[in-house]
């Protein structure tokens, strides 16, 4: 039984060693080039002794950020990749967490590096890619690895302002690729064009799959997500059939009539999730590509990437939410109601997940693992670990899952999920602030942010730019002389909503 | 033009708009930023921006951006 991911590498290489697995704008590599460059990567990193442990990855999104992933696994290591695009405090705050022997760069970010406080090796790609192949020491690792050895660590919104490490092990990724494959019908003639950043778990959909099958991925140049129609040629020179994207990468194209001028041709599968797809922008899509697959998918990054789908086969109504459907083989959705029961009927209840695609939780935080990584309720005759989303869902007179609402103030925007305290943490930390408060205007999509203090809105954005990453700073900024409280003390966000309401209407 | 400056040092308060021409090519603005301004701007100046006119040309300094604001506005309005 295949229990380690490298195993899809170690296959296709045999079967398509010259066929291009992963590509930018500028450069390809074949899957023999991967699997020579990672068993290059893999020996340096064995070499120093590391084994079970994190590694580091912080390149720009580049096939050979991809060849490292795979290199640190090869090496029974687990890898951490982060981003030029993190500010500086959430790249120190990881490195603090994960305390890796190794940070793996690309010339450019070798710099960067240097300037962390961490007693890590720093290497470049480029420097260890020639690395003579250990191939006995690597059979070695690859014969005493477990399934249940971690493979990644993502690190995710945290709502106290620290970062929270998500940790995953070869079998959860092992059966959601697996699982989502067959959902969306991959195989060896998809080409994906990838979007989302290969710092998050959303990449995996088209990582993996590509070494499963023997596939093709584009890494999509971000710059392109600005102007559509370019992107939509772009897609068309590569002939890219297969997509899973973040909702607002979709309309970006759908609103400002790009398929006007152009229209994506190979286009077959596209999966979007992570957010509300609005039926106006849907049927535009729908209407260009009548015979297309269209997808939403749900999932928390605890839960190894995505864990419910729902084939979208039926009109909406402008304003109706598209379910999230029901959840990928081996996983089952648990409903559970406050008083820890499965709801019943349309009865909302909190979305819990039960199965393999379950993660190990958060890397070196018990505390924060102890609060949503919970034994199973209704199950006391042995361990069991559910994880508890934070998402409020029921089902609709179909049985498909809808979301209903977060328990919390966990919002997503622009595809990103953001704990609105992770913000309100950062404003704190400017000097000169008293006291703030964020809320999410879900209608047009905008962070807003109130604060008390003295200090201006320019020098605020300019301040939070240091510590929060570009997807977390507020769209609007308010300055009041007090903050409205609650009976209890707490800052009052209904109030804030009803402000801001008022001031917009 | 005032009007356009003050939409974008919002965005980017640290950025000297009236004479930066390499919004695009010097990656200041990104996807996030095209999207708010092409809803302030069609907001603020009464003009819609279809997809066409999305391009790093009309984007690259704040002056090419009025311009094609300007020639909008004639057509549009």
């Amino acid at each position: 039984m295949q229990n380690n991911v490298i195993d899809y590498l170690n296959n296709i290489v045999k079967e398509k060693p010259d066929k291009v697995a992963y590509a930018d704008d500028k450069d390809a590599y074949t899957f023999k080039q991967v699997y020579d460059y990672s068993r290059s990567v893999a020996s340096y990193i064995a070499g120093m002794g590391l084994h079970r442990a994190p590694v580091v990855v912080f390149m720009r999104k580049h096939p050979k950020e991809i060849i490292s992933f795979f290199g640190v696994i090869t090496a029974g290591c687990f890898y951490i990749p982060i981003d030029e695009e993190m500010p500086t405090v959430r790249i120190q705050m990881i490195l603090d967490n994960v305390k890796s022997g190794l940070i793996l760069c690309d010339d450019a970010m070798k710099v960067k590096a240097a300037a962390f406080d961490t007693d890590a090796r720093i290497v470049t790609f480029d420097e260890i890619c020639d690395t003579p192949v250990d191939n006995d020491r690597l059979t070695e690792i690859h014969d005493k690895a477990l399934d249940t050895d971690p493979i990644y660590i993502v690190f995710t919104s945290g709502s106290t302002g620290v970062p929270k490490g998500v940790c995953a092990c070869h079998r959860s990724v092992l059966d959601y690729i697996e699982q989502l494959s067959e959902t969306l019908n991959f195989g060896e003639d998809t080409v994906f064009g990838n979007q989302t950043p290969l710092y998050f778990d959303a990449s995996l959909k088209e990582v993996y799959p590509t070494l499963k099958f023997g596939a093709t991925t584009y890494l999509i140049p971000k710059g392109l997500f600005m102007f559509p129609i370019k992107l939509v040629e772009f897609m068309n020179e590569k002939k890219i059939n297969t997509i899973c994207w973040v909702v607002s990468a979709l309309t970006m194209i759908s609103a400002y009539g790009a398929f006007d001028s152009v229209k994506p041709e190979y286009l077959h599968t596209i999966a979007f999730g992570s957010e509300v797809f609005p039926i106006k922008q849907f049927r535009i899509w729908k209407s260009v590509l009548p015979n297309a697959a269209f997808t939403n998918l749900y999932g928390p990054t605890e839960g190894t990437g995505m864990c419910c789908y729902y084939h979208v086969d039926r009109e909406f109504e402008e304003g109706e939410a598209i379910p999230i459907g029901g959840p990928f083989k081996n996983t089952e959705i648990l409903l559970l109601n406050d008083k820890n029961e499965l709801a019943s009927g349309d009865e909302t209840g909190e979305i819990c997940i039960r199965g393999t695609g379950v993660t190990l939780g958060y890397y070196n935080n018990p505390e924060k693992t102890a609060e949503c990584f919970v034994q199973n309720p209704l199950n006391t005759a042995y361990p069991e670990i559910i994880y508890r989303t934070g998402d409020i869902g029921k089902r609709n007179d179909r049985g498909e899952l809808v979301f209903v609402s977060r328990k919390d103030y966990q919002i997503k925007h622009m595809g990103h999920r953001i704990e609105l305290g992770e913000i309100e943490a950062a404003v704190n930390m400017v000097e000169g602030v008293k006291l703030s408060g964020c809320i999410y205007d879900n209608e047009n999509g905008k962070i807003v942010l109130f604060y008390v203090g003295d200090i201006d809105k320019k020098d605020m954005i300019r301040a939070l730019k240091e510590k929060l990453p570009r997807y977390m700073l507020p769209n609007q900024v308010n300055i009041l002389s007090e903050m409205p409280f609650t009976g209890n003390g707490k800052i009052n966000r209904n109030e804030l909503k009803r402000m801001y309401k008022e001031e917009n209407a | 033009m005032d009007e356009l400056l003050e939409i974008l040092s919002d965005l980017h308060p640290e950025v000297d708009f009236e004479n930066e021409e390499g919004l695009i090519d010097r990656g200041i603005l990104d996807s996030f930023d095209i999207v708010s301004l092409i809803s302030e701007i069609s907001e603020n100046f009464d003009v819609t921006i279809s997809a066409e006119k999305i391009t790093p040309e009309n984007f690259n300094s704040a002056k090419a951006l009025w311009a094609l604001i300007e020639r909008l506005d004639e057509e549009q309005n």
